[in-house]
């Protein structure tokens, strides 16, 4: 089973990215905690490509001092060109905090497109997503690539609760298949988005299928695990603490195989976000 | 008017006094495609050993009031990498490179700066003596005056490049190691690098960094910096690379006023990595409208009229 994306290398970022004082065209809130954000911020939205992420600071204060990660969550498009982009954040710190309060005509600063992308399947083969939490936010754009190209997607979305799954219609009105868990209960299978996700995987027989995975890390591991052991190629998105997003500070670093029992640590805002599932040394921590 | 942005560093002349920190920008080759690297004062690269190094776990970093903490172990590619792979690079963008070497005895500081006075395309050696965040070698010297002059007059033996050994703020009188760098020969000192710190998850009762303790850097260490910047300027005559949480031309500017030479800047190229034309543009303004005409006649300018004595004989 080859892998997809080859670790590194770390070059020079093409196309460059960009900083954009994004205004804030709207701010819809989702739950308590989940809200939406469209900026606009055309630039970044023409060039990005899914699994890409911006770097955010809202305001110009040392509070947040740094940037944030964040993956494009969707590409808004006007006539058909992009002229703005939305993130999907959750609040549970300074920064995400700030984004829930922000309001219309607000301004922030957003970096990008940076990192590296999942990799598009075309039909024959399907496209699986599989999303824990916040971990949707690569997806909305995703799918819409992947259905642009006729591939067949299926969207395997785990939370809490079910008022934590979100843009389930958005997602259906695309062509989406949707497998839900929820760890209550409340809508779909009860527990992870693993049980889906392996019962799919004992049905899939002979059908060549491309797993994309984003969500919490331990998620990430069982998600690149079970679909190695059905022989199914995998690509995951990591959220690693980053510093600069540019490759200047090694803080974002994840181990990367190196031979059968090695491993080193890769930058993962050059070379991922999005890792080959296979390539990540998950026991190295 | 032009302002003359130039300063010297010992034998070397930078174009202007902006250099970006080691540690905060890569190899400096992974900002040529945003940044043009000719335009800056400096390019000081992330700190080399002989040998690669992987550095630390996860988690490098922490964001703290006005500053982050980071303990990310110094992983790097090694000296024989760093010349083969990055430096055609830097030469080829005309960017002026200081090598920021790390070694964990006196005799790898040596081979370094050895290997490196061979290569072409470095401008100047910077020393990391004052790396809080490995075990071994770095901070000894950093810590101890007789060991700071020792490495430097090591290194000042096997080149010709300008030697600006890297000092550490957790001594109690930096001063004294400006000194014992500037008795060695060192060609000018950079300070400084982070302050020792931590932070901790009271939920879980888990230091917040994998290595437990980090070096703090921002504009929260700025005014002991200058501080610090200040105290070795009245205490040497070698130049000086000031740094600690610059943040914009004003930033620079009052490192300069307290008797830097030049400046570095780190964290603050994390937020805005556009910021080199920000600050240049910044300092030149500024020495427009007090009608300077060279940025070095700003150093050391710093106006304490009555209050000095009192102050730094206490």
């Amino acid at each position: 089973m080859g892998s997809v994306l080859k670790p590194g290398p770390e070059g020079i970022l093409t196309p460059m990215p960009v900083d954009v004082e994004a205004r804030v065209i709207r701010n819809t809130r989702l739950s308590s905690d989940y809200n939406v954000l469209a900026l606009a911020a055309p630039d970044i939205a023409a060039a990005a490509a899914p699994g890409q992420f911006v770097m955010v600071k809202p305001g110009r204060g040392c509070t947040p001092l740094l940037r944030r990660p964040f993956s494009v969550f969707e590409v808004l498009r006007t006539n058909g060109r992009a002229d703005g982009l939305t993130l999907l954040s959750k609040r549970v710190g300074v920064t995400t905090e700030m984004l829930f309060e922000a309001v219309e005509g607000d301004v922030v600063s957003c970096l990008g497109p940076l990192g590296r992308p999942y990799t598009a399947v075309d039909p024959p083969v399907e496209a699986w997503m599989v999303a824990g939490g916040v971990g949707l936010a690569p997806f909305a754009a995703l799918a819409e690539l992947l259905r642009a190209r006729g591939t067949s997607v299926t969207l395997f979305y785990g939370a809490r609760t079910s008022g934590e799954l979100f843009y389930l219609d958005w997602f259906r009105d695309r062509g989406v298949r949707l497998a839900l868990a929820t760890e209550d209960g409340s809508l779909g299978d009860r527990g992870r988005v693993t049980l889906p996700l392996e019962r799919a995987l004992q049905r899939a027989a002979a059908r060549e299928v491309m797993v994309y995975a984003c969500g919490p890390e331990p998620m990430l591991e069982a998600v690149a695990r079970m679909a190695a052991s059905y022989r199914r190629r995998s690509e995951v998105s990591v959220e690693r603490v980053m510093g600069c997003g540019l490759g200047g500070c090694y803080s974002c670093v994840v181990p990367v195989r190196d031979g059968p029992n090695g491993h080193h640590y890769v930058r993962s805002c050059l070379g991922g976000p999005v890792f080959a599932g296979d390539d990540i040394a998950w026991d190295a921590h | 008017m032009t302002p003359d942005l130039s300063v010297r560093i010992g034998p070397l002349t930078l174009k202007n006094p902006v250099i970006a920190a080691s540690g905060c920008f890569g190899y400096g080759v992974e900002y040529a495609g945003m940044v043009d690297l000719s335009l800056l004062g400096g390019v000081a690269v992330k700190g080399l050993f002989l040998a690669p190094r992987e550095g630390h776990p996860p988690e490098r970093i922490v964001e703290t009031p006005a500053g982050m903490l980071n303990a990310i172990g110094l992983q790097g590619i090694g000296v024989h990498r760093f010349i083969s792979e990055k430096l055609p690079e830097l030469r080829e963008r005309r960017a002026t490179v200081i090598v920021n070497i790390c070694g964990s005895t006196l005799e790898e500081y040596v081979e370094l700066a050895r290997i490196l006075s061979d290569a072409e395309g470095v401008a100047a050696l910077e020393l990391n003596i004052s790396c809080p965040n490995i075990k071994e070698g770095g901070i000894t010297f950093g810590c101890s005056l007789t060991g700071t002059y020792d490495v430097v007059s090591a290194v000042k033996k096997v080149t010709s490049l300008p030697v600006i050994p890297k000092l550490t703020p957790n001594v109690t009188d930096v001063a004294s190691f400006a000194r014992a760098a500037a008795e060695a020969g060192a060609d000018a000192v950079s300070l400084v690098n982070t302050f020792l710190a931590m932070a901790i998850d009271v939920e879980t009762r888990r230091p917040k960094l994998s290595n437990i303790v980090g070096g703090l850097s921002g504009p929260a260490i700025r005014p002991i910096a200058v501080r610090m910047v200040y105290q070795c300027r009245r205490s040497v005559k070698i130049p000086i690379v000031g740094m600690g949480g610059i943040a914009s031309a004003r930033d620079a500017l009052e490192f300069m006023i307290a008797g830097a030479d030049a400046v570095q800047v780190g964290t603050a190229s994390f937020v805005d990595p556009f910021i080199w034309t920000k600050l240049i543009d910044g300092i030149g303004d500024y020495l427009r409208r007090h009608d300077v005409a060279r940025v070095r006649d700003l150093t050391g300018t710093i106006d304490t009229a009555a209050r000095e004595k009192e102050w730094i004989s206490s």
